[in-house]
């Protein structure tokens, strides 16, 4: 049960004066259970890239598996794909539409052709996902809540089709700090909950903190790979891509270019703190 | 699906033509359409292809590019042709076959017909294919500034046509991005009959209603926190000008409808001749 991406190439506007190749032979694994963070600097072709898990671009040559199967393939239905698939675009608060928060997040259930119970069951789950009071929000236009609430109503239209995958494009984009750790921590919790996360994010700090794996992308190919840590710990290979590394492990390679006797893998503010303290005790016995 | 047309589309290259001035490549459009019905015989028609040609080349489009602008007029050139075609009453009969009549005359005015139809479509299309939405409001409201005198507001319009066309793209992909989040989670906006796929547009327009009011919005505290407030006293950052090249392209469509406008004395004692050689 995985998402494979197989030699995966697209380019738009193929053979007009404004073709451009966004990405160039593609390959990588998205297993079970995994919470992966691709990352990117702007135009790398990390949205194209998740648009293909999806079914909305179609590959210029290459291929999509969905568990396996080939998501362009000639008798694919590709609504059933798009449930096991959610996809939650960036700013995706501008595609509300109905009259009331329910209604919009029975959208997608409704297409699945659900019955109205499992349809209701299915709107308060969600909402229960992104902590929003059934009571207090159901009814309410979409169009009068805040920014941040509107995203969550957003994110639960796509959480209501409980895909087995989930597909978040900048959930956090735009956000103020508190909206951005209350997204990030529902997202979290999807994932302790059994769903395969994907989240494109330009947030370093944000991908140190939440994935297991991390994909490093540029000019439209994957140039790494790996847990956040073995990443973290190349910070000449993050800079020349133009996405750095997390403050900590910033702070440590400078420590570490002064002499100081860190290893080289620190990412997080915790473990840096805790090395410091060590090597400073180390150095005060008294 | 909004990628395939051509027509009113910006071909963002650099050219002679794409060089000249909007205010010319706009008055020679004008002129262009004139010279079509000002044809008479295939000789004309051929003229102006020829000069449509040379244009395209000269503009570095490519020339199938151009041709490709027509295609979605190809009902309406079908239907205007058969129109034509059936329901005009000539003297000399074709066809007669039960009520289907098809007379001589009628068989000219759908061919001249469907051939103007297309020749303005070439014409326009190269005029907007060669010409920036910025180049060409900035032309119209130059061209419409002497109306200025009797109250016409000729920035004003030109304003806003300039902005209703900056904001054709940004829509569009707005429209694709809010059409491919609804497709996301199920929405299907290829199948079903009218009704359903009128239905089917509700999740589309509404985002798109409400986030084209919100860029308006945004777009006027913009404006005005930068001091817009009208026409009056604005100096421009690209001033127009008028260029030898200017004058040339003139010249080229002023023998163009000079030919046009002989072409029946050239080619009618030609086509007697060629017409007594195998009398």
């Amino acid at each position: 049960m995985s998402l494979e991406v197989k030699n995966l190439t697209h380019t738009y506007s193929a053979g007009s004066a404004l073709q451009s190749t966004a990405i160039k032979d593609v390959s990588l694994v998205i297993g079970e259970g995994e919470f992966v963070a691709i990352v990117g600097h702007t135009g790398s072709g990390k949205s194209t890239l998740v648009q293909h898990l999806n079914g909305l671009l179609k590959p210029t040559s290459g291929l999509v598996l969905v568990d396996g199967e080939d998501m362009n393939g000639e008798d694919v239905n590709k609504r059933l794909i798009r449930q096991k698939v959610g996809l939650v675009f960036q700013y995706p608060e501008y595609q509300l539409f109905e009259e009331t928060v329910a209604k919009d997040i029975a959208f997608g259930p409704k297409n699945q052709g659900l019955s109205e119970e499992e349809i209701d069951s299915r709107v308060r789950k969600a909402m229960a996902h992104v902590h929003l009071d059934y009571d207090k929000y159901a009814e309410r236009s979409p169009f009068e809540l805040s920014g941040g609430q509107m995203r969550r109503v957003a994110i639960a239209g796509v959480l209501a089709m409980e895909p087995r995958y989930l597909i978040l494009d900048e959930p956090a984009a735009g956000l103020d700090p508190k909206g951005r750790d209350r997204i990030l921590g529902m997202v979290k919790e999807l994932h302790e909950e059994g769903v395969t996360v994907v989240m494109v994010s330009h947030s370093m700090d944000d991908c140190a903190r939440l994935a297991t794996r991390m994909i490093v992308m540029s000019k439209g190919t994957v140039v790494a790979s790996d847990t956040p840590r073995n990443i973290f710990a190349q910070t000449e290979l993050m800079n020349s891509v133009h996405l750095g590394v997390p403050e900590a492990a910033r702070l440590c390679a400078l420590l570490r270019e002064k002499g100081v006797d860190l290893p080289a893998d620190l990412y997080t503010q915790e473990e840096l703190h805790e090395h410091i303290l060590r090597l400073w005790k180390e150095a005060n016995p008294a | 699906m909004m990628k395939n047309i051509t027509m009113g589309q910006y071909y963002p290259v650099d050219s002679w033509v794409h060089r000249l001035d909007p205010r010319t490549k706009i008055l020679l459009t004008i002129a262009m359409i004139v010279a079509v019905f000002l044809v008479r015989t295939m000789v004309g028609y051929a003229l102006i292809l020829g000069f449509m040609y040379l244009t395209s080349r000269l503009s570095n489009i490519p020339f199938k590019m151009l041709l490709k602008g027509v295609k979605p007029l190809r009902f309406i050139l079908i239907l205007t042709f058969l129109l034509n075609l059936f329901f005009n009453t000539g003297t000399t009969m074709l066809v007669k076959w039960g009520f289907v009549k098809i007379s001589y005359e009628g068989l000219s005015t759908a061919i001249h017909y469907s051939l103007r139809l297309i020749f303005l479509v070439l014409g326009t299309s190269l005029m907007t294919l060669t010409t920036s939405p910025i180049a060409l409001s900035d032309g119209i409201e130059m061209l419409l500034s002497p109306l200025k005198v009797i109250k016409f507001p000729a920035h004003e319009l030109a304003m806003m046509m300039s902005i209703a066309l900056r904001f054709i793209p940004t829509l569009m992909e707005e429209a694709d991005k809010i059409m491919k989040a609804q497709m996301a989670r199920g929405a299907d906006f290829e199948s079903g009959n009218l009704l359903a796929r009128a239905k089917a547009m509700v999740p589309l327009l509404v985002p798109l209603f409400v986030s084209a009011f919100r860029r308006a919005g945004d777009l006027a505290m913009a404006m005005e926190s930068r001091c817009y407030h009208g026409g009056e006293n604005r100096t421009r950052l690209r001033v127009l000008k008028i260029t030898s090249n200017d004058w040339l392209a003139a010249l080229g469509m002023a023998v163009l409808i000079a030919l046009i406008l002989t072409e029946g004395y050239v080619t009618l004692p030609l086509w007697a001749a060629v017409k007594g050689l195998f009398a």
